[in-house]
C-alpha cells in the first residue's frame, strides 16, 4: 500500500481532493457535451417552427454532413491547418529557438523569447487587429515593406495567410515546453556526441530526441488539439473568401449559428470530438510505449 | 574553425528572421495609439496623446476593463486551487483509468469550448440564473480550462519527489499540511505558469462573456473592443489601436513581474 501511495494520501482524502475540479468540468463541460449529442440528432433551429418543437431526426444529419461538399472541403482544410501551422509550424520553429537559444543566457535570449512569448499572451481580439493591419490590401504594413501595394494576402492566400498567422500566434508554448524539455539533457552528453564528431543532426537524433520523445509527444497532441479547435482566424478571413479558409470550427459557427442549423452544427461538433478522440488515441499509445521502453 | 564561423552566422541569420517575424505584427501596436490620423499602415506617428483622452470619454472602457480583471482574477483564483488538489491526489494515488480520464477530459476541454458548445451553455446558464453574472463567466471559463490545468500540473507534481512527503508524514502532518508546506512550494513554477495562462486565457476570450453577457457594464474589453465603430460602421482606429494598447499592458505586465519572480518555465521540481 504504502508503495502505491507513498505520500499516505489515502482513498478517500484523493476523492476529496479532485472531486471538486470534476464537479465544475462536469456542469460546464460534460454535461453541455452530451447536450451536444443530443442536440445533433435532433432538427433544432435558431428560429422557426423547428425552434420551438425540435423533432428527433435519427442519423439524418451525420448521412447529409458526409454526403456535404462543404463539410469535406472544410474537413481538408483542417488537416492542412493542424499539420501545416501545429506540427510542422509550431512544433519545428519553437524546438528550433530553444535549442538556439538553450545555455545562452543574455538579452538576445531574454528579447527573442519576449517577443515570441508576446505573440502569445495578447489578447485574441487585439492579435486580429495587428494581423489585419499587417496583411490590409491598400494599406498594409507588409505591402509598404515588399512595395507589392495592393496585394490581398487574405483574399488570394486565405489558407497559407492563416497557416503563418497560427505559427506566429502559438510557437511561443513549444518554444518554452522544448526549453525545459533540452534542460534534462545532460551537457556532457552533448559534449561527448561533439568530441565524438557528431553532427548537430546525429547529435540531435542520438542524444536529444530519446530524451524528450515524451515531451515532444505531449506537446504534439496539445497544439494539434489546440489548432484543430481554434477560432482565432475566424476574426481574419471568416472563412472566406468562398470558403477557401473555412476550417471546421468557422464552419460549424456558419452553419449553426449564423445559418440557423443548430442540429446539424452540433452534429458536426461531434464529429470533431470523434476526430479528436483518434488523434488522443494514437499520441496515448505512442506513449504507452515509449513508457514500456523506459520502464522495463 | 570554418564549422564553428558558419554555426554562429547561421544561428545569428536565424535569430534576425525570427526576431523579425514577431516583431512586424507589433509594430502597428506600437505606432498606431500615439498618431493623430492613424491608419492601418505602420508609420512614424504625428505624435499624440489625443487618443488617450477620446479613449476615456468612452463609457464603457473604464468598467470594461475592470470587469476583465474581475473575471480573469477569479477564474484563474478557481483554475489554480482546484487543479492543484485534484493534480496533487492523481498524482499520488493510483486511481485505475486515471490516464484515460484526463486525456478525455483535455479532448473535451478543448473541442466543447469552442462554438460547439454554445448553445447548451447559454441554456445551461440561463437555467442556473447565471445569464449577466460575472460568476457565470467565471464558471462557464474555468470548468473549460480546469482540464488541461490539471494535465500540465500533474506533469510538475509527478516530477516532485515523494521522500520529503514521507518524511513528513512520519512527523504527524495531515494531507492538507503536506501539500501547502511541502508540495506547493516545489510546484511554485507550474502554478505561476497556470495562473498567467489562466488570466491571458480569460483576458482574450471573446465568445463566451459576448454569449453569456447582456448588460456591457459588464461586458470585458475583449467585446467593448469590437464596439468600437462609428455609426457608419467603419473601425475608430483611434480608439480601436489605442484601446488594444491599454487592454494588452496588463498581461504584458503579469508576465514580466511572474517570470522575475519565479521564473516562468516548464519544469517542476527541484533544481538539480
Amino acid at each position: 500500500m504504502s508503495q502505491a501511495d507513498p505520500s499516505g494520501l489515502g482513498r478517500a482524502r484523493a476523492v476529496g481532493f479532485v472531486l471538486p475540479g470534476l464537479v465544475l468540468i462536469g456542469v460546464f463541460l460534460i454535461f453541455p457535451a452530451l447536450w451536444t449529442i443530443y442536440l445533433g440528432l435532433t432538427d433544432y433551429r435558431l428560429t422557426g417552427l423547428a425552434a420551438a418543437d425540435p423533432q428527433v431526426v435519427g442519423v439524418d444529419n451525420y448521412t447529409t454532413a458526409l454526403g456535404d461538399e462543404r463539410f469535406r472541403n472544410s474537413l481538408w482544410l483542417t488537416l492542412q491547418y493542424v499539420l501545416g501551422s501545429a506540427v510542422v509550424g509550431q512544433a519545428v520553429l519553437g524546438f528550433a529557438i530553444a535549442w538556439v537559444l538553450r545555455n545562452r543566457p543574455g538579452p538576445v535570449k531574454r528579447i527573442t523569447e519576449g517577443l515570441v512569448l508576446l505573440a502569445w499572451i495578447l489578447p485574441s481580439s487585439v492579435i486580429a487587429f495587428l494581423w489585419i493591419a499587417l496583411l490590409d490590401r491598400d494599406d498594409g504594413t507588409l505591402n509598404a515593406l515588399l512595395h507589392t501595394p495592393g496585394f490581398a494576402w487574405l483574399l488570394d492566400y486565405p489558407m497559407p495567410s492563416i497557416i503563418v498567422f497560427n505559427v506566429w500566434r502559438g510557437t511561443a508554448f513549444s518554444m518554452m515546453l522544448y526549453g525545459a524539455a533540452l534542460e534534462n539533457v545532460p551537457p556532457s552528453h552533448l559534449e561527448t556526441a561533439r568530441l565524438a564528431g557528431a553532427s548537430t543532426f546525429q547529435q540531435l537524433r542520438d542524444v536529444v530526441f530519446p530524451r524528450i520523445k515524451g515531451h515532444v509527444l505531449t506537446n504534439l497532441l496539445l497544439i494539434s488539439l489546440w489548432t484543430f479547435n481554434d477560432f482565432t482566424s475566424f476574426q481574419l478571413t471568416a472563412g472566406g473568401p468562398e470558403g477557401r479558409s473555412e476550417i471546421l470550427p468557422v464552419y460549424i459557427y456558419n452553419v449553426a449559428l449564423s445559418g440557423g442549423r443548430l442540429g446539424f452544427g452540433a452534429a458536426i461538433s461531434f464529429l470533431v470530438l470523434l476526430i479528436n478522440l483518434v488523434f488522443a488515441f494514437v499520441y496515448l499509445r505512442l506513449l504507452r510505449d515509449r513508457r514500456k521502453v523506459v520502464v522495463p | 574553425m570554418t564549422r564553428h564561423a558558419l554555426a554562429t552566422i547561421g544561428r545569428a541569420t536565424f535569430l534576425a528572421v525570427v526576431l523579425g517575424f514577431f516583431s512586424l505584427p507589433l509594430l502597428w501596436l506600437a505606432s498606431a495609439p500615439f498618431d493623430a490620423h492613424p491608419s492601418i499602415t505602420t508609420s512614424l506617428p504625428e505624435f499624440t496623446f489625443g487618443n488617450f483622452r477620446s479613449l476615456l470619454d468612452n463609457p464603457y472602457v473604464m468598467s470594461s476593463l475592470r470587469n476583465s480583471l474581475l473575471q480573469a482574477a477569479g477564474s484563474a483564483a478557481l483554475v489554480v486551487v482546484l487543479a492543484a488538489l485534484a493534480a496533487y491526489a492523481l498524482s499520488r494515488v493510483r486511481v485505475p483509468g486515471r490516464d484515460a480520464l484526463l486525456y478525455v477530459l483535455l479532448l473535451l476541454s478543448s473541442v466543447v469550448t469552442g462554438t460547439a458548445a454554445m448553445v447548451p451553455l447559454f441554456e445551461l446558464a440561463t437555467r442556473l440564473n447565471l445569464i449577466d453574472t460575472h460568476l457565470g463567466v467565471i464558471l462557464t471559463l474555468s470548468g473549460g480550462l480546469l482540464p488541461a490545468a490539471i494535465f500540465i500540473l500533474k506533469d510538475f507534481m509527478d516530477g516532485t519527489p515523494t521522500s520529503y512527503e514521507e518524511s513528513a508524514r512520519v512527523f504527524g502532518a495531515s494531507s492538507l499540511q503536506i501539500l501547502r508546506h511541502i508540495v506547493i512550494p516545489l510546484v511554485r513554477p507550474g502554478l505561476a505558469t497556470i495562473a498567467v495562462w489562466a488570466v491571458a486565457n480569460v483576458w482574450g476570450s471573446f465568445l463566451q462573456p459576448f454569449i453569456l453577457l447582456r448588460d456591457p457594464d459588464k461586458a470585458p474589453g475583449a467585446v467593448i473592443l469590437y464596439t468600437l465603430y462609428t455609426e457608419g460602421g467603419a473601425p475608430r482606429l483611434d480608439l480601436i489601436s489605442t484601446f488594444s494598447l491599454l487592454y494588452s499592458l496588463p498581461v504584458v505586465v503579469m508576465y514580466v513581474f511572474v517570470s522575475r519572480r519565479y521564473g516562468f518555465r516548464f519544469h517542476g521540481g527541484i533544481k538539480r
